[in-house]
């Protein structure tokens, strides 16, 4: 478990104690009318970490943002910035900058206006705004579009007009708004790389709000996934995914099967639990709060070993089934199989030989099983 | 859309345009007539365009509607963007009903009520009629024309242009100057295209809200029409409608030139 | 794009949030300055209409009495509030003429609003059809009539329409009649006047609201088993009924109140009630009594005019 932590790389401000919170949200609440957008949610983000919101639309968390830049007030509580409060501070005093989901390009102005834009606004003398616009072209690799108009530009090259617009000004936090989320994918693979490199260089905390799980895993030191106003989790993506806090998480994040049953006994930090079905499953690390109760178990589909042959007598937790479903993506294949009960489960295997001896299809009959402390216990 | 344009379609539009032109056309072509009779043709001539010119009631009043029209049109782009701001940016306040009410009724209330709503008014606070009232009564009406064109424009504004540019350190009326503006200077323009020849072809409210010495032009034609139709009224009519005609096309013409550009760009950008 | 953007936020989001551009851009003057002059240079102005048409019609200059002034004070104002009289309108229903010309407008108005919808849907149903190339040009083909005079399209049908007209010439040409038909000064003519001034006002909203549609669920019809005419009723028709309300009332309530039209090509037997307000102010010289026909007249188009309005706003929230 410890070392889920360190599996990106060794920043990690979150687990000193003694690191103090660059960006915090108090016990924010924010109401549209009767709808509640954002419910007593607290957050700390660290400087220069590079930190995803998640979740579904309308979970709040472009709202999040939103108030972050100054364009919504807070309800209730208190967002600090660097320890200072920011309520009551508009939006073209504050020392964040955002990137616009829609890029929001000035249309009347070339790449360049649009990129000075904000340098003339703090009155930056011509000849720096005119040194740094040339940097800021040469970051994104738009030099020779400098004159263009926002019209003119590609997808993908508005999407870097609307990055470069943003951290001219150096800002101390950027906010991207779903920023790749109107570029193709292959685009966007690449485009995820390219952000990440510029935060590193630029020494940036950027607070990214996305839809996508697989665009908040490649990129972000942390997530939060948030859900109907409040936040789930907070983690690194390897905890979110290995170590999710709830069934809501675990499903929200790729896919899981979720074993329900109940404990029925613990011996140090091994629990037994009996299934719906009536089979036992041994788990390892369990939490210590887990001592009795409805509890699932959570397992991801790629650490269920699926094969047509039982395994040896005293392996734990192994059922039998039939392969009911399976799905050839080339590079795994994905099996559904139906328990003794009539759960189904979803295992994957990856398909390392062209040709295997071992080949299930529809309604063999076969055994999943998994290790002890392949998968987590979720209470809530 | 998969287009089937059947005969049928094509015969409506035929017959449609040949109806809406055909009139206008024939009024061209006959202020072109030698005879003083209007409706048989003796020979091509433009002598009615040279009497038109020595028609000074004509021309002044063609004067005074010029400029009753310029400054009415510049009033009314004013005003009549507040009240489509107003409208679009303020969902909630107080008589909002009454004000876009009192926005969208002028557009279709009969000329005869908001001329004699007017003039009364006029009379009321004591004010002489003239070309002053004119001009008050035409911001009035064709503001409101001006506010609808700017409206729609403002409805599909992405907000996120203003937001961005507060981010990036405008406050608000910088924001407004520097972005907004322009971008929705188009409308503005043909809202004030419109307000200026809405004032141009009025006749029924200048008639009411007029006084002596500042008759318009419609009034003038008007009053000439009453007495018979005449080659002269057509050589002035042929006037305003090149002159309109002239206006339109220009500003068609720029649009799509701009718009072909843009679509050519589009298209070159999508390459690279 | 916007409602993308806003994707995460309720619709029901305050337009200004605190901090939004309108605080510092005088905030409240956006609205007070427009809401101002139209409140004095249109609300007002009906109110006194409404006043005027319960005065008594005087030789003097107001012709009007009472005049309503400040001079005698609050008392002389509230003494004044005595001599109001409901009289015009008592006039207005004693006079056979007027309730004719209210008759009158409302027939002309309607059955010409049904002539233009019967023409302008053809047209507009043909050009939601065009190829998407042409569809701008004859958009502007449509629009361009609207920007000439109103005066100067109503002038020219006099010389087609009068008796030595074009269109008699036409035809006597043709051989189709002998002597020339009298529709100058005629209802007929007044029809084609309206007709033709307002068919673009009809064709506008109609060619939207078609243009709109998916020709597919037509398609879709055919497909399961509807014959086109049926399909046209049952499925054209209804998804055009916005634009159809909208270009009615475009056409119908200036239609009630037009002046120019019944001057030039009607007779003089002809009543609107846009001309008898006219002649009952220029020419009589009446201005209590033409202020009473105003205000009925407007109390006959709220409806409408509500109507028209409803349908307007909707479409503007729709574009949001």
């Amino acid at each position: 478990m410890k070392s889920l932590g360190s599996i990106r790389r060794s920043f990690a401000p979150w687990a000193d104690p003694a690191a103090k919170p660059y960006i915090s949200f108090e016990n924010i609440t924010k109401r549209f009318g009767d709808f509640t957008a954002v419910n007593n949610l607290s957050l700390d983000i660290y400087e220069r970490e590079f930190f995803a919101l998640l979740g579904a639309s309308g979970c709040g968390k472009s709202t999040l943002l939103r108030m972050l830049a100054g364009f919504e007030e807070p309800t209730s509580g208190r967002i600090l910035l660097d320890g200072q409060d920011l309520r009551g501070i508009p939006p073209y005093r504050r020392p964040v900058n955002m990137m616009f989901q829609s890029y929001a390009l000035f249309p009347h102005m070339s790449v360049e206006q649009n990129i000075a834009f904000g340098l003339k606004q703090d009155g930056m003398p011509k000849a720096q705004i005119a040194e740094r616009v040339a940097e800021m072209l040469k970051l994104v690799k738009l030099e020779q579009f400098a004159r263009r108009k926002p019209h003119q530009l590609s997808g993908g090259q508005r999407q870097r007009v609307a990055l470069a617009r943003s951290v001219a000004k150096r800002p101390k936090v950027l906010l991207l708004d779903e920023p790749l989320g109107a570029l193709d994918k292959k685009l966007r693979e690449e485009t995820q790389f390219e952000l990440m490199d510029l935060q590193q260089n630029l020494g940036l905390t950027f607070v990214v709000v996305t839809h996508d799980q697989e665009e908040a895993m490649t990129m972000a030191d942390r997530i939060a996934i948030l859900d109907k106003g409040e936040v789930m989790q907070v983690a690194t993506p390897a905890e979110i995914y290995e170590a999710p806090a709830s069934r809501f998480v675990a499903g929200f994040v790729g896919t899981v099967n979720l074993l329900e049953g109940r404990v029925m006994s613990r011996d140090g930090a091994t629990l037994r639990i009996k299934g719906a079905s009536g089979a036992e499953i041994l788990v390892e690390n369990a939490p210590d709060s887990v001592s009795s109760g409805e509890v699932a178990f959570a397992i991801r589909p790629e650490k269920i070993k699926v094969s047509p042959r039982q395994p040896a007598e005293g392996t734990p937790n192994v059922m039998a089934g039939e392969i009911f479903d399976l799905a050839y993506l080339g590079d795994m294949t994905v099996y559904h199989v139906r328990l003794a009960d009539g759960q189904v489960v979803k295992a994957s295997a990856l398909n390392s030989a062209r040709v295997s001896e071992d080949q299930l299809t529809w309604n063999d009959r076969a055994f999943v099983s998994f290790a002890p402390d392949a998968g987590v216990v979720l209470t809530r | 859309m998969n287009t089937t344009w059947s005969r049928f379609n094509i015969a409506s539009i035929v017959l449609g345009f040949a109806f809406l032109y055909l009139p206008i056309v024939l009024l061209v072509v006959f202020s072109f007539n030698e005879s003083k009779l209007v409706t048989v043709w003796s020979g091509f001539s433009t002598k009615w365009y040279g009497e038109l010119f020595r028609n000074q009631g004509l021309i002044d009043a063609a004067w005074v509607t010029a400029r009753v029209a310029f400054i009415s049109a510049s009033f009314a782009t004013v005003l009549g963007t507040l009240a489509a701001l107003a409208l679009t940016r303020y969902t909630r306040f107080r008589g909002r009903m009454l004000f876009s009410g009192m926005v969208f009724a002028p557009l279709v209330m009969p000329e005869v009520i908001t001329g004699l709503s007017l003039l009364l008014l006029f009379v009321a606070i004591g004010l002489d009629r003239g070309f002053l009232t004119v001009t008050l009564a035409h911001i009035t009406f064709s503001m409101c024309f001006v506010a609808v064109v700017v409206q729609s424009r403002l409805i599909t504004f992405d907000r996120s242009l203003e937001e961005a540019a507060m981010d990036l350190g405008a406050t608000p009326v910088k924001t407004f100057f520097a972005i907004t503006l322009p971008v929705i200077l188009p409308a503005i323009v043909s809202g004030w295209m419109l307000a200026f020849t809405l004032s141009l072809d009025d006749l029924v409210i200048a008639s009411f809200a007029s006084g002596p010495g500042a008759t318009t032009l419609p009034m003038k034609i008007y009053s000439q029409v009453r007495l018979g139709v005449t080659p002269e009224i057509n050589a002035a009519c042929t006037i305003l409608i090149a002159i309109v005609a002239v206006g339109v096309l220009i500003a068609s013409v720029v649009n799509k030139s701009r718009e072909v550009q843009r679509q050519r760009d589009e298209q070159a950008a999508q390459r690279t | 794009m916007a409602q993308s953007m806003a994707s995460d936020r309720p619709d029901a989001a305050p337009a200004v949030s605190s901090g939004g551009l309108g605080k510092a851009v005088g905030n409240r003057l956006v609205i007070i300055v427009p809401y101002l002059w139209l409140f004095v240079f249109f609300l007002v102005p009906f109110l006194i209409v409404f006043k005027i048409s319960l005065s008594t019609t005087a030789i003097a200059m107001p012709p009007y009495v009472p005049v309503f002034g400040l001079e005698d004070g609050l008392s002389g104002l509230i003494a004044s509030l005595g001599e109001l009289t409901l009289d015009n309108y008592l006039w207005l229903t004693d006079d056979a003429l007027y309730f004719n010309a209210y008759i009158s407008s409302i027939t002309i108005a309607a059955v010409s609003t049904l002539i233009t919808l019967a023409v302008g849907f053809p047209i507009a149903y043909g050009m939601a059809r065009a190829p998407t190339s042409l569809r701008p040009t004859l958009l502007m083909l449509v629009i361009l009539p609207f920007w000439t005079s109103f005066l100067i399209r109503v002038y020219a049908w006099i010389g087609i329409l009068k008796p030595e007209g074009l269109l008699n010439q036409f035809l006597i040409w043709t051989g189709a009649i002998d002597s020339p038909l009298l529709i100058l000064n005629t209802n007929t003519a007044i029809y084609i006047g309206i007709v033709y001034s307002y068919l673009p006002f009809m064709v506008l909203p109609l060619y939207s609201a078609l243009e709109k549609m998916d020709y597919s669920l037509v398609e879709a019809a055919q497909d399961l088993g509807c014959p086109p005419a049926s399909a046209f009723w049952k499925i054209t028709f209804p998804l055009a009924l916005p634009g159809v309300v909208a270009g009615s009332m475009l056409v119908f309530i200036p239609a009630m109140g037009e002046f120019v039209i019944p001057d030039l090509l009607g007779g003089s037997q002809t009543l609107m009630i846009g001309k008898t307000l006219w002649n009952e102010f220029f020419n009589n010289r009446d201005w209590p009594v033409s202020s009473a026909v105003a205000v009925i007249l407007l109390l006959l188009l709220v409806v409408p005019i509500m109507l028209f309005q409803q349908a307007q706003a909707r479409s503007l929230e729709k574009g949001r």
